[in-house]
């Protein structure tokens, strides 16, 4: 099967069909031994067991940027290409993208508590996730006022693609700016200062939550799919009783 | 083997509670929006509105 077979709905619903249970199994399974890895973790020498909220903050902060990034590409589709899943593949992303943001933040402040001796601080880092948050809360209110799917997409795809430019302000905000927040410990030049300890289960983590989001996707595109046949069965039982009435009326 | 999680052991918890309930509500709300439309479906098949390729609407 080609990528250009996945632009066929159809093709695409048979392909979700046979490959959900087995990203919902493996998922499961990651998630089941990155817990326990998590669990196992050596306290930290300075943040003591509050260091095993890391390892469900940074996956969730992670996918936050993660999802606006496939939103992104997936708008690219709608605008250049009219790729016809890919407004399908934006609005099924927004809700699962807006809750790990929440819990982005929610965890996060839990963890800055005990940490910083505040569970908010107006900091770079802290407030371009919230507006992160509140642009998936806008993108999603997009969606639901207007009625024509097209005519929705598009300007939801304009908004994505704006809205991306908050990418690179979250990631180096901490760089830019003096902030409460810690600098990268992962993804940076000369490699990972963690250690493996932490670092292992953290990745399990990471991976675990990746493939969480792209079954919920998948399984989000897929009522998409079954919401937009059920919208165009509607108009054509509309247009038949219209058809029906007129009929009766001559 | 107990883990101990310290004085901050309230912070600890709520975190992977919260976490365990959202990802849970997802998956619970993706699920049931799934078998609404395809209810919707059903019920627009049974009133005698197909597809105009003629293939069942649930037909995967």
């Amino acid at each position: 099967m080609t990528l250009i077979d996945l632009a066929n709905p159809t093709r695409f619903l048979s392909l979700t069909a046979r490959v959900l249970p087995w990203l919902a199994a493996l998922t499961a399974i990651l998630l089941a031994v990155g817990l326990y890895q998590s669990a196992m973790a050596p306290d930290d020498y300075q943040q003591g067991a509050t260091v095993k909220i890391m390892f469900i903050h940074v996956p969730n902060a992670w996918l936050s940027m993660f999802v606006w990034g496939v939103m992104s590409i997936a708008s690219l589709g709608t605008l250049v290409w009219r790729h016809p899943l890919a407004d399908v593949a934006a609005k099924a992303a927004a809700p699962i993208g807006a809750a790990f943001t929440f819990l982005a933040l929610v965890t996060g402040s839990l963890w800055g508590r005990p940490m910083w001796g505040t569970y908010w601080e107006w900091d770079a880092r802290l407030t371009s996730v919230l507006i992160l948050f509140l642009m998936y809360l806008g993108l999603i209110a997009l969606w639901r006022a207007v009625d024509d799917p097209s005519r929705a997409a598009r300007a939801a795809a304009v908004l994505t693609l704006v809205g991306a430019i908050n990418l690179p302000i979250i990631k180096f905000s901490v760089d830019w700016w003096n902030t409460l927040h810690q600098g990268a410990s992962v993804i940076r030049m000369g490699g990972p200062s963690m250690d493996r300890s932490f670092l292992i289960p953290l990745l399990v983590m990471a991976v675990a939550f990746s493939l969480l989001f792209v079954t919920l996707h998948l399984a989000a595109m897929r009522n998409e799919i079954l919401r937009r046949r059920v919208r165009s069965l509607q108009m054509m039982q509309a247009s038949r009783v219209t058809l029906a009435n007129e009929v009766g009326a001559t | 083997m107990t883990m101990s999680l310290g004085p901050y052991t309230s912070f600890i918890t709520t975190s992977y509670a919260l976490v365990a309930i959202v990802v849970l509500l997802l998956i619970l709300w993706i699920a049931a929006d799934y078998r609404t439309q395809k209810a919707r479906l059903r019920e627009l098949e049974a009133s005698g509105i197909t597809r105009r390729s003629g293939r069942g609407a649930t037909d995967f």
